[in-house]
């Protein structure tokens, strides 16, 4: 119980600023393991990216349920069953090999006791395909260019670009876990990670605002590097993180155990999961990845390490970012 | 003002009889139509071009960017779902060829059976009593009044309300210049054409077809005359369009059975004449869209109510010359225009042609618009039009002004298509993936609810109102949209807007940790820390919001079809929790500060000063340097 109250009164004190380097390491395996991971399985592209082939046939006395198992039942991964007209049936797979094709066929034949000929076969083009995949990177490059403009106007560059890269961080690992996962990239999932881009951004955003209200008063006489003050600005939105984080969390936990264990693959599943990934990841990155590396652009401005030289000499202030939280704590407490 | 926003959401929603969301393909189901290409014979279309042609077809659907369909190539063929059963107009609107081009008018002439006028006319400017264009005389305000038995009275006005019915012209005059640009501008048309086009315009929107056919209907007896005129748009001479039509157009009847009669040949290929003699556009067959011009050939063609054919001269402007079009209200006026931009070659083009036809004898002071083989209207040419810019008039309604504006802008079909099948289809979702998203949906707001209440105990109260009343207003505002701008929700959406309820959740929580800082420092009466609080995070959330806004709107205009409609969608809730957060959080907070409850920091409160700041007391003295 004791976390839990100390966490309630806001008495918590983690220095995440000080531990940086156990921060880049973590993140910097992370993030290599999740390039290896894209570079040797590479994503499981749904059927909206790599085309597919549709079975249509007409079956009266059947269900969706009944047409996805017999799909799946032959060795097809992803099946999309939907109702054509009165009864007929569409069932789209991914791209299947002559032999599965005809395996299929026959399956569904036997299955839904249509003759084999009545089942047609139709190969399908991705719906999302290259120029639209073009679009959405071009969308992202842009977008991200104008959040790095409106955060330098907002903040300072520095912190849009911490900004960024814990934006690309928290990127490049969901798509890391979704290649070793083998877990299916539909347009769902990416726009999962749509959301997890303004997730991430706007919880960085508000412990930056924090930051830039505390560091605003460093000056010439303050007892505080850069590193402390930043740390204590961290800890006092931590709550706040932690709390927004989780109530976001909830709803998507709750689809993503519903989508995973009551309704097995689906578009539930990719979607919740992305963004559970994608939220978890982003709430470190902004606590552990974006505000370090802020301090790390941020110490080397001659202003602050003015300041943190004349602490360290005169003892004041500790080891550099190292163990400044102790009364620091305390500072920002009141600072509110 | 939250009130009023609730209610006239709600309100629009009562009105409007629609009460749940529109939902996209994955949840509703749709239509799902292949196109199959028609080329000479039947020969795979390369396939560059078949690409280009999906890109188009995607664009075209997806226009409204919040529609959320899809688009996909199966071989030669092009399948299309679209959210939503019977979609078979916005299907026929995506896979026409929409081939644009100018071209002179050499010659005109009127239908000679006007009996099909009544049931098939089909689109914009073949309305005579269309929108006449003096839109800029004042009393064009629509006075609703049914056009119907002014024009029967009046026929004679008629060919001169078809010639201004549609006219092309700069649109820098357009604001206060009546239509007639540089022609006399006491050529104000009749009662009869204003009439007219109020007669439309009290449908405005509603149903152009509809109202496009019962026009025509009752133009039909004066068509019947017209035609007797031979060259019955050469009656309207740019200089006095008044004065001509209407003594000069009953006066002037030349033999109707002489196809030629009135009509000046010259530079005319006896070709293309001769098809024109032919040329029976009171049968629909031969107006049918989908025809393949050759732009550098002359051409006959029909207007798309097959009440006119024309000989036309070869296309000088063509539809890739056209840089974006829009779709609007002329200011001041009911008048639906579309308003064209060229690109820097076919502005420079376009003022020659202009030019041209300026200064040609009638008929051939006319440029028609022909869309896939069929004219969709014809104007004379009021001034030559340089600068690029061009409106045109005649008879919209804002349905048909805007889909002409779209086919222009999202380009034209390189292929012609067939529908080879139409096929309802349900949702690509099962209902097992709705039903379980609803209910893990309930579960989670569930636990959100339970640990805001165990956390900010009576604040929590306020974060739970906080959220209802965003759920309702995004449930209002969704509805609301779908019906008016269709906006369809998918999966996708409804996980996101969950979601940003837990963004929407934030602002509240910052806005609650500042409050308790403020009185963890236990300077302040909670009343004052409500106030010195809010100022402070008002700012955090401002800004977060922003940038939410700003992922948003990049989003919704670079990316395309289903993250559009969640870009859309995220923009929206960002400004449901400004406003909930500005018109609700807020004062609802400073309002409980004024009670015991609250202000004494009972422990159930969430605002107990004891439980919040045991040790805090030390920390407020330590900090010197700081406060």
């Amino acid at each position: 119980m004791g976390l839990a109250r100390r966490l309630y009164r806001g008495e918590i004190d983690v220095d995440f600023v000080g531990k940086w380097r156990l921060w880049y390491s973590l993140s910097g395996l992370l993030l290599a393991i999740s390039l290896a991971g894209l570079l040797v399985n590479g994503l499981n592209l749904g059927v909206e990216f790599k085309g597919g082939t549709i079975f249509s046939f007409k079956a009266t006395q059947t269900s969706v349920q009944e047409v996805r198992e017999a799909v799946l039942d032959e060795g097809v991964h992803q099946v999309i069953v939907q109702q054509a007209g009165t009864d007929g049936w569409r069932a789209t797979t991914e791209s299947l090999s002559e032999d599965t094709r005809a395996q299929v066929q026959s399956a569904i034949a036997k299955d839904f006791n249509v003759p084999v000929d009545q089942v047609s076969i139709q190969a399908i083009g991705p719906s999302w395909g290259g120029e639209v995949s073009q679009k959405a990177w071009i969308g992202l490059a842009v977008f991200m260019l104008a959040i790095i403009l409106y955060l330098s106007m907002a903040f300072e560059p520095k912190m849009a670009l911490a900004a960024i890269v814990a934006l690309i961080h928290d990127l490049v690992i969901t798509a890391g876990i979704y290649a070793w996962s083998g877990f299916e990239v539909t347009p769902a999932t990416l726009l999962g990670f749509l959301t997890i881009l303004g997730y991430s951004l706007y919880d960085a955003v508000v412990v930056f605002d924090m930051i830039k209200e505390v560091t605003a008063k460093l000056g010439h006489t303050s007892k505080q590097t850069y590193s402390m003050a930043a740390n204590n600005a961290l800890n006092h939105t931590l709550i706040r993180s932690l709390n927004t984080s989780l109530v976001a969390i909830l709803p998507v936990a709750a689809i993503l155990f519903i989508g995973t264990t009551v309704l097995g693959a689906g578009t539930l599943k990719d979607l919740s999961l992305s963004l559970f990934v994608g939220m978890i990841v982003g709430t470190y990155s902004s606590l552990c990845v974006a505000t370090p590396l802020l301090v790390t652009l941020k110490e080397r401005e001659p202003k602050y390490q003015a300041i943190a030289r004349r602490l360290a000499s005169t003892g004041g202030g500790g080891k550099g970012s190292g163990k400044g939280s102790k009364g620091s704590k305390s500072a920002a407490v009141a600072k509110g | 003002m939250l009130l009023a926003l609730i209610l006239a959401l709600g309100g629009t929603m009562f009105l409007q009889s629609a009460y749940t969301p529109k939902l996209g393909l994955d949840l509703a189901g749709g239509t799902t139509v292949t196109l199959t290409p028609v080329t000479q014979n039947n020969a795979s279309p390369p396939e560059e071009i078949l690409d280009r042609a999906v890109n188009i077809i995607r664009d075209r659907v997806n226009g409204t960017g919040i529609s959320d369909a899809e688009v996909a190539k199966s071989g030669d063929n092009i399948i299309i779902s679209i959210p939503g059963v019977g979609q078979n107009e916005a299907i026929k609107l995506v896979a026409t060829t929409a081939e644009l081009r100018f071209r002179q008018v050499l010659a005109v002439a009127a239908t000679q059976a006007p009996q099909d006028l009544a049931t098939n006319a089909p689109t914009p400017g073949g309305t005579p009593s269309g929108s006449a264009s003096p839109s800029a005389s004042p009393s064009a305000s629509p006075t609703a009044q049914p056009s119907t038995s002014q024009s029967i009275t009046t026929p004679s006005a008629s060919p001169t309300g078809k010639a201004l019915s549609s006219a092309l012209t700069a649109p820098t005059q357009s604001a206060s210049a009546p239509a007639q640009g540089s022609a006399d501008p006491s050529a104000k048309p009749t009662a009869t054409q204003k009439t007219g086009q109020t007669g439309q315009d009290g449908k405005t929107g509603q149903d152009g077809k509809t109202q496009t056919a019962q026009d025509s209907k009752t133009q039909t007896g004066q068509d019947g005359k017209n035609q007797e005129q031979g060259g019955k748009k050469g009656q309207e001479a740019k200089s006095s369009p008044t004065a001509k039509a209407t003594p000069s157009a009953q006066a002037s009847t030349p033999p109707a059975q002489d196809p030629n009669a009135g009509i000046d040949t010259t530079g005319i290929d006896p070709a293309v004449l001769q098809q024109f003699n032919k040329l029976d556009c009171s049968n629909p067959a031969n107006r049918g869209q989908g025809v393949q011009d050759d732009p550098a050939k002359q051409y006959a063609a029909c207007e798309t109510d097959g009440s006119y054919k024309y000989v036309l001269d070869v296309a000088k402007v063509v539809g890739t010359d056209i840089d974006t079009a829009s779709a609007g209200v002329r200011q001041g006026t009911t008048e639906w225009v579309v308003q064209l931009d060229f690109k820097s070659k076919g502005a420079g083009e376009w003022g020659k042609l202009t030019t041209t036809a300026y200064n040609s004898p009638e008929p051939r002071n006319m440029v028609a618009v022909v869309l896939d083989g069929v004219v969709i209207t014809a104007p004379v040419i009021q001034s030559p039009i340089p600068g690029g810019r061009a409106e045109i008039t005649g008879g919209f309604d804002q349905l048909s002004a805007t889909n002409l504006a779209d086919q222009l802008k999202y380009g034209a079909l390189p292929l012609k298509f067939n529908r080879s099948s139409v096929d309802t289809v349900s949702s690509t979702l099962g209902q097992d993936q709705l039903e379980g998203g609803l209910i893990a949906g309930v579960i989670g707001l569930g636990l959100v609810v339970l640990y805001c209440l165990l956390y900010y105990r009576g604040l929590g109260i306020v974060a739970v109102l906080s959220l209802v009343v965003a759920t309702v207003i995004t449930y209002t505002s969704v509805v609301v949209l779908g019906h008016n701008a269709g906006f369809r929700l998918s999966l996708p959406h409804i996980i996101g807007l969950v979601v940003s309820i837990g963004i929407t959740a934030d602002s509240f929580i910052v806005y609650f940790e500042r409050i308790r800082d403020e009185m963890k420092e236990g300077r302040r009466t909670l009343r004052a820390a409500v106030e010195v609080a809010w100022v402070r995070a008002r700012r955090t959330i401002l800004i977060a919001d922003a940038v939410m806004f700003i992922a948003a709107i990049v989003l919704y205009f670079l990316a395309v079809g289903g993250v559009a409609g969640f870009a859309f969608a995220m923009g929206l809730t960002t400004l449901i929790d400004i406003v909930v957060v500005f018109l609700f959080t807020k004062p609802f907070i400073a309002l409980l500060a004024r009670m015991k409850f609250f202000a004494k920091g009972h422990p159930l409160s969430g605002l107990d000063a004891e439980r919040m700041s045991e040790t805090s007391s030390t920390g407020r003295t330590t900090t010197p340097q700081e406060a």
